[in-house]
């Protein structure tokens, strides 16, 4: 630092930012908590205020149905956890407990029973509306990353969660999930002793089980944050896959999109709540009702549904570690996706032949998810080869030359125009909802 | 697209709808009589719970345990709604063991509602060796723990049968038409008048196994009335509201879709 | 934003209704939804079922006390010697703080069955210390004399008697 810059009083003296008390849009005592803990202008610019596009269809009431169902699943599983004993000699009795005395505790178990398998069904359409509109094309790669992120997170505690009743398919999942490791050359065997603290699934898996079946939930509660920041900063895609440009194109967020975010919420509780009181052990198995016995495996052993894709890509090839790699690699696929698809058109109502590319993908989920339940022989086998094929294919073959090859229809030149086209007839678009 | 997307709703429909059991390929359908406890509005009979629990503990509980069962649970709502007298009645039939006493003995004394039923075998060792290495399984969750479950146990209940002349049975098998494998290691367990019912229902083997068939199915879960009750009120609650919901939707969007 | 609002207040006034009656509805089914989150910590089923001990007396010798467990507190079942008896029936209640006269904190005057936990803060009382022949809270002092009359400190109450009838002559059955 030189003498010459004291010269003039301006270029030392800056106005600094912490001074700066006040713009709350909010008065009274609101607006003082406000400018000294910036909270309710945050929801308020972000939640109320927030423009969002027009044209969203029901897919996009997925995430407030995945946030709530995230919600409920931490407070029934905190209070299952002031119940449950993570040992093996109590655990499955603990559970039984909680179905037969404790108040309510049927209740709160069958409602995280079954939020599980619901918030799986969720986010499988959320992933296919991503897939089908193309929310993970620029600028939202990032938040498609995180959304698979959590994917995996979801799945660690799904199956870390179904060990903890300890019944038969507890404790035979956890042998068979926990050898997958094994299959990693060298180390495999050493980094299966160690993820069970014993020389089989016992005691010590169970109880650290638990404590990462809680961990990896609220990481997951960590991660969602992130995305929902990103979504913020990039803005919801829209099943024309057009950017918004001014407010003819979007509504906001507050009454419109909670207006029909409640309404979509409350028939999904609905149908949640059907399955949950009546066939409330309808996604599950009954042999996990037996308690866990490491001298019998049961018959057949399946995953629990919304891992019977990937167990039947893992079934399919006949080498231990190339199988692993491509069940894992099967889901990992997603994340390549934004770099796959070179198509600068987002959604799929304006590239037909993509489209139909993406509907066989979905039947070929369906076809795996089918084969998982089935027995690994004869016919399922050749089966699953071919389902595997085709969704390897799909990603590394079909989506780039697709995408460079495929002439797009004529578009729309703003969301409202989207609107008007659809109004009209001249747009043909999804009718699931 | 749109029959596209409706195929895809349907198969997924009916994948769901597939049953996992692949078990039941080699054996017969299942019977399937009309349970009081199936349905929306379902609720068990008490009498036939407690015609089944006479049934559970003069024929089953020889071998079977139902250990996380309390008589308690007897005269609970829901349930076989036994007075609270005749459950300590009940209860005070069986011996414990208690203890350490004051002088550090172990004694017995006569079961109390807070006690669990008591298990014909102190293990499961005890159990296999009494009962040719086979080991009769804990009934306390039997109904959720079998593939088919009410139908499941009244079907096995009625499946004894002579053997067909083509399959050989080793000693101490049984030959079943509804167990996967059609062989059973239990012998066939009810027999005609094996209970004298108090309540003058004629005691045919198909009844035994119906009332104890409920019994289980309660045993296995307990809440099932007040869940039914519950979920039905719940439903309408949520169809309710859901229609309001819709309402306040279309009247807000209406605001910038004047028709719609 | 196109967001005109041309509705007529007639409208206006039954679109407000529905919604307000669907925020209503939906309030409650949140309570409803909260009330077994909050009951489930209550005590369960088979707690509740524990609610009575029976105790043999023939083993307590005159001047002793035996304690035994009661829905997880003490309680303090103590044979009283003459003296004590006396000296508990003879104290004036205005003296007390919390007035209660002898005859009714037992059914027979020898045997003073008590839930041994300070009506303080909940700790355990000793035996033969403080001034007045009872018991001496070692937390904050409190000191109840030989019926577990609250005398001196902290505590505004006398140790509670707990529900008990004699099955015979040397057995109570307590709860």
């Amino acid at each position: 630092m030189t003498e010459k810059n004291f010269n003039s009083d301006s270029e030392i003296i800056k106005p600094v930012h912490t001074s700066k008390v006040g713009g709350s849009p909010f008065k009274g005592v609101a607006g003082w908590i406000d400018n000294r803990l910036p909270i309710l202008r945050i929801f308020k610019y972000e939640y109320l205020d927030f423009q969002v596009p027009k044209s969203l269809n029901y897919f996009w009431s997925l995430g407030g149905i995945l946030m709530v169902c995230l919600i409920f699943l931490i407070i029934t599983g905190v209070t299952l956890g002031m119940h449950y004993k993570p040992s093996s000699s109590e655990a499955f009795n603990s559970v039984e407990k909680i179905m037969r005395d404790v108040n309510f505790g049927w209740l709160i178990r069958y409602a995280h029973m079954n939020l599980a398998s619901f918030f799986f069904i969720a986010v499988y359409l959320h992933i296919f509306r991503g897939l089908y509109y193309g929310s993970y094309k620029e600028p939202r790669q990032l938040m498609w990353l995180l959304g698979i992120i959590i994917f995996f997170m979801m799945m660690a505690t799904a199956f870390l969660g179904y060990t903890l009743p300890w019944g038969q398919m507890s404790y035979w999942g956890a042998t068979v999930i926990t050898n997958l490791f094994s299959a990693i050359p060298v180390v495999g065997k050493f980094i299966v002793t160690w993820l069970w603290g014993d020389y089989a699934v016992g005691d010590s898996t169970l109880n650290r089980f638990y404590v990462l079946h809680w961990l990896i939930a609220f990481g997951i509660v960590g991660i969602v944050v992130f995305h929902v920041i990103a979504l913020h900063i990039v803005g919801s895609n829209n099943p024309s896959g057009i950017e918004p440009v001014d407010t003819r194109d979007t509504v906001s967020f507050a009454p419109y999109t909670t207006s029909k975010d409640l309404f979509a919420m409350l028939v999904f509780l609905l149908i949640f709540v059907l399955f949950m009181m009546y066939i409330p052990n309808y996604l599950g198995h009954p042999d996990n009702y037996i308690p866990a016995n490491p001298l019998v495996t049961p018959a057949h052993i399946v995953p629990e549904w919304y891992f019977l894709p990937y167990y039947a890509i893992l079934r399919s090839i006949p080498n231990k570690l190339l199988g692993v790699i491509a069940m894992v690699s099967s889901i990992a696929m997603l994340g390549l996706l934004p770099w796959l698809d070179l198509s600068k058109v987002r959604s799929s109502v304006f590239r037909p032949i993509w489209k139909q590319f993406i509907f066989l993908f979905v039947l070929d989920f369906f076809l795996l998810m089918y084969l998982g339940k089935m027995p690994p022989e004869g016919v399922y086998v050749i089966l699953s080869r071919i389902g595997l094929a085709y969704w390897f294919m799909f990603f590394l073959i079909i989506t780039p030359l697709v995408s460079i090859m495929e002439t797009p229809l004529q578009m729309p030149n703003s969301i409202h125009e989207y609107e008007d086209w659809k109004k009209k007839g001249k747009i043909k678009t999804l009718k699931i909802f | 697209m749109p029959n596209m997307s409706k195929l895809i709703l349907l198969l997924f429909l009916v994948f769901f709808n597939i049953s996992p059991s692949i078990s039941a390929e080699d054996s017969e359908k299942l019977l399937n009589p009309k349970f009081s406890f199936d349905g929306i509005f379902g609720k068990f009979d008490r009498a036939s719970l407690q015609r089944g629990y006479q049934v559970y503990t003069e024929v089953c509980s020889a071998c079977h345990s139902m250990s996380l069962l309390n008589y308690r649970n007897l005269s609970q709502q829901g349930g076989p709604e036994f007075t609270e007298e005749e459950t300590k009645a009940i209860a005070s039939k069986f011996e414990v063991e208690d203890g350490p006493n004051q002088n550090g003995e172990m004694f017995k004394r006569s079961s109390k509602p807070s006690d669990h039923f008591k298990s014909p075998f102190p293990n499961e060792q005890a159990a296999r060796a009494a009962n040719g290495g086979a080991y009769p399984p804990d009934m306390s969750t039997l109904a959720k723990a079998r593939e088919g479950g009410p139908s499941y146990i009244y079907s096995i209940l009625l499946g004894y049968e002579k053997s067909p002349k083509n399959i050989k049975l080793e000693d101490g098998v049984y030959y079943n038409k509804f167990k996967p494998g059609n062989s059973i290691k239990m012998p066939k367990p009810l027999n005609k008048d094996a209970v004298k019912y108090s309540d003058g229902t004629e005691a045919s083997v198909e009844q035994m196994a119906f009332d104890v068939t409920t019994f289980l199915t309660w045993a296995s879960d307990p809440h099932l009335e007040e869940r039914k009750k519950t979920g039905f009120k719940t439903i309408i609650f949520l169809l309710i509201v859901s229609a309001l919901a819709y309402f306040v939707k279309k009247k807000t969007w209406s605001r910038i879709e004047p028709k719609m | 934003m196109s967001n005109k609002n041309n509705n007529s207040p007639e409208k206006k006034n039954r679109r407000d209704f529905i919604t307000v009656a669907t925020g209503a509805l939906a309030a409650v089914g949140v309570g409803a939804a909260i009330w077994p989150i909050i009951n489930q910590m209550n005590p369960d089923s088979s707690v509740k079922a524990l609610a009575s001990i029976e105790v043999d007396l023939s083993s307590i010798k005159e001047g002793q006390e035996t304690v035994v467990l009661w829905r997880g507190k003490p309680v303090f079942i103590r044979r009283r010697t003459n003296e004590q008896i006396l000296e508990a029936q003879k104290v004036d209640l205005k003296d007390l703080k919390d007035p209660e006269p002898d005859s009714k904190r037992v059914k027979k005057a020898e045997w003073l069955v008590l839930i041994g936990v300070c009506t303080h803060l909940g700790c355990v009382p000793t035996f033969g210390k403080g001034e007045y022949g009872g018991w001496f809270c070692p937390c904050h002092g409190s000191v109840y004399d030989v019926s577990g009359r609250i005398r001196k400190g902290p505590a505004p109450l006398n140790l509670e008697v707990p529900n008990y009838e004699f099955v015979s002559d040397t057995k109570i059955k307590i709860g």
